[in-house]
């Protein structure tokens, strides 16, 4: 049985503070008024020059224009300068909101993540995991707090808040926008809220039963609990995918309701399980320093490594595929999804590109690096901070536009979570052996040899 | 000639020939070399041999297929019949890059396949018309042969491939 240690323990309190601290602090700061909106613009644009000489050259041309009209461009000018000082008040306000949203989902992603996996080591019957199931089973018990709390941010986002991450929510913009009007049948709240809980609930049933079968099984005589954990697997991964890619489409694409990718549920789910068996490989790799998980190898480390190796690769894929097809058929309303991107985010979205691919390729191409313990935690955690800023990038170009920093509200809003996530999945470990000690696969898996 | 003879020792079970492998190696016997049927896991392992440098190859072999995609592309579309990709006609290779990332993929795996494998015949001196070297059929099929070199020990070394599970154990001259 797994103690949890008081210092972990208290480390995980630590973040949980820190981080509550940290996002009060930033909700507290993003209250800005007009005027000091406009007071701040002024000042980058006096800083950067370049955009102050744009403006006066914008009003030259509308002063070239004819006599009567001067007048009517003056004001407005004026009119856009208040308009376009609201939209930069309004992202400020938006950021704490999408700090704290793509924090949350982020952790929510790798208990998700780990419970897809879990089931298809079930479903598939794979000799070289079952040792790990104890790991993994602990790691998915944040996902109904972890799924609970990002469909609450969101709601809250729409009701508590100023409609800060979906502007669907919104009646006033719904009112002016055909588009998001045509589409209001699925992207309106009380279907939205159904929709989550559905997700959630199926999710939490599979893991509910799958942990009750399996603690069942270590002492059962016959091998009836594994039989039923194989079938409701089987049947999850069904489910799962079709509630996966539904999810990814209301939680992450719908920020943008106007952009629309068809592999987008597929690339949400690459982030999401390379992200779990990343931090399913720390936590092992964790355990074992503290002199758990006695009957875990290099062996087993080796092939999660090839698991974190080769969803890289595939992430890299869908990314690419996802990318080449917009850029190459050019069409306006797909392509300003990466114009934005490209023009205002172009550090995290090309070092992205570099902390998910270059680096995890190089590092863990070779076979012997796989099973070397502080290799692989130091990829982990490039591959983890890399996934982390690209759930930031599906996120924050919608809500907070050009106005985006990884600051005080970013990392007190992963420290929260991580806490939390720490918290409930090591006393969850607690509740039971690390090892499935009835599991039929349990042998081959204890003597798997790579 | 005395040392130009083998053994020839026999099994039918990849498990037994594993067991039987370790045996002969801890009696620090010679193994020359062993026939099967299908790979059989650890038995390069088992028999001492050097780890293969293959994966080696084989990444050479992909940065070379990448440097060939990239100079061949360039040449292709850029230089010598400028194309206007995707209705964007900048005529520069780094700018139109996403269109040739699925070739400069392809043949990089391309270049590692087809020279892997090609290496691997070579290595293994299998090339077009070559004579087999397999001295029984039946190896090929659901047997397992180990070739030992004899050093006038035959009887001993017989004993133990006997008690190894062997079900059939011939001495054989090499020389003809």
């Amino acid at each position: 049985m797994y103690t949890f240690s008081n210092k972990l323990r208290t480390f995980s309190f630590a973040l949980i503070i820190l981080g509550l601290l940290g996002v009060g602090y930033g909700f507290m700061t993003s209250h800005k008024s007009l005027e000091e909106v406009k007071t701040m613009i002024a000042e980058e644009a006096s800083a950067h020059g370049g955009g102050h000489a744009e403006a006066t050259s914008h009003e030259m041309v509308a002063g070239t224009s004819g006599e009567q009209s001067h007048g009517a461009a003056v004001t407005e000018e004026v009119h856009h300068g208040d308009e376009h000082a609201e939209h930069v008040q309004h992202q400020i306000a938006n950021r704490p909101w999408s700090a704290l949203y793509v924090a949350a989902f982020f952790f929510m992603m790798i208990s998700l993540g780990i419970l897809a996996f879990y089931a298809i080591q079930i479903a598939s019957q794979a000799g070289w995991s079952p040792v790990l199931f104890r790991v993994m089973e602990g790691m998915t018990a944040y996902l109904l707090p972890g799924a609970l709390i990002v469909l609450g941010i969101a709601v809250a986002s729409g009701t508590l808040g100023h409609y800060n991450l979906f502007v669907w929510m919104d009646p006033e913009v719904v009112a002016h926008d055909k588009l998001i009007e045509g589409k209001t049948s699925w992207l309106n709240l009380p279907w939205f809220v159904i929709r989550g809980l559905i997700y959630i609930a199926g999710w939490s049933l599979y893991r509910y039963f799958s942990r009750k079968f399996s603690m069942a099984q270590d002492t059962a005589e016959d091998t009836s609990n594994f039989k039923k954990a194989f079938r409701i697997s089987a049947a999850f991964l069904v489910f799962f995918i079709y509630t996966e890619s539904m999810m990814s489409w209301d939680w992450i694409m719908s920020v943008d309701p106007h952009w629309f990718s068809t592999l987008f549920g597929w690339y949400v789910f690459a982030s999401m399980f390379v992200s779990g068996i990343t931090v399913l490989s720390l936590i092992i790799i964790y355990l074992k320093s503290r002199n758990y998980l006695e009957f875990v190898n290099e062996n087993h480390l080796h092939d999660v490594a090839k698991f974190m190796f080769a969803f890289s690769i595939f992430w890299t894929y869908l990314w690419f595929s996802q990318f080449m097809l917009i850029w190459y058929s050019n069409i306006p309303e797909e392509v300003t999804y990466f114009v934005t991107r490209f023009g205002d985010y172009k550090l995290p979205f090309l070092g992205m590109v570099v902390m998910n691919f270059v680096f995890p390729i190089l590092m863990l191409m070779n076979a012997d690096f796989k099973r070397v313990p502080w290799f692989v935690v130091m990829t982990g955690l490039v591959i983890l901070a890399g996934h982390y800023v690209d759930i930031f990038n599906m996120i924050m170009p919608a809500t907070v536009g050009d106005r985006w920093f990884i600051g005080i509200p970013e990392i007190s809003s992963l420290l929260l979570f991580a806490g939390l996530f720490i918290f409930i999945v090591f006393t969850a470990l607690t509740k039971a052996p690390l090892l499935v000690k009835g599991y039929p696969f349990r042998k081959e898996s204890e003597h798997f040899h790579y | 000639m005395e040392a130009s003879k083998v053994i020839h020792a026999i099994y039918n079970d990849d498990d037994v020939l594993m067991s039987a492998v370790k045996k002969v190696k801890a009696e620090r016997y010679h193994i020359e070399e062993i026939y099967t049927p299908f790979p059989v896991h650890g038995l390069d392992k088992a028999m001492g041999l050097a780890p293969t440098r293959i994966a080696i190859a084989s990444f050479i072999y992909g940065c070379i297929g990448l440097t060939v995609a990239i100079l061949m592309m360039n040449f292709i579309m850029i230089e010598d019949w400028p194309q206007d990709i995707g209705g964007k006609p900048s005529f520069s290779y780094l700018e139109n890059m996403p269109a040739f990332v699925p070739i400069m993929f392809e043949l990089t795996v391309f270049f590692a396949a087809h020279l892997m494998v090609i290496t691997f015949y070579l290595r293994s001196r299998m090339w077009p018309f070559k004579n087999s070297e397999n001295p029984d059929p039946r190896t090929t099929d659901d047997h397992f042969l180990m070739e030992i070199a004899v050093d006038g020990n035959e009887n001993e070394l017989t004993a133990l491939l006997k008690e190894s599970g062997a079900v059939e154990i011939n001495l054989v001259d090499k020389a003809h």
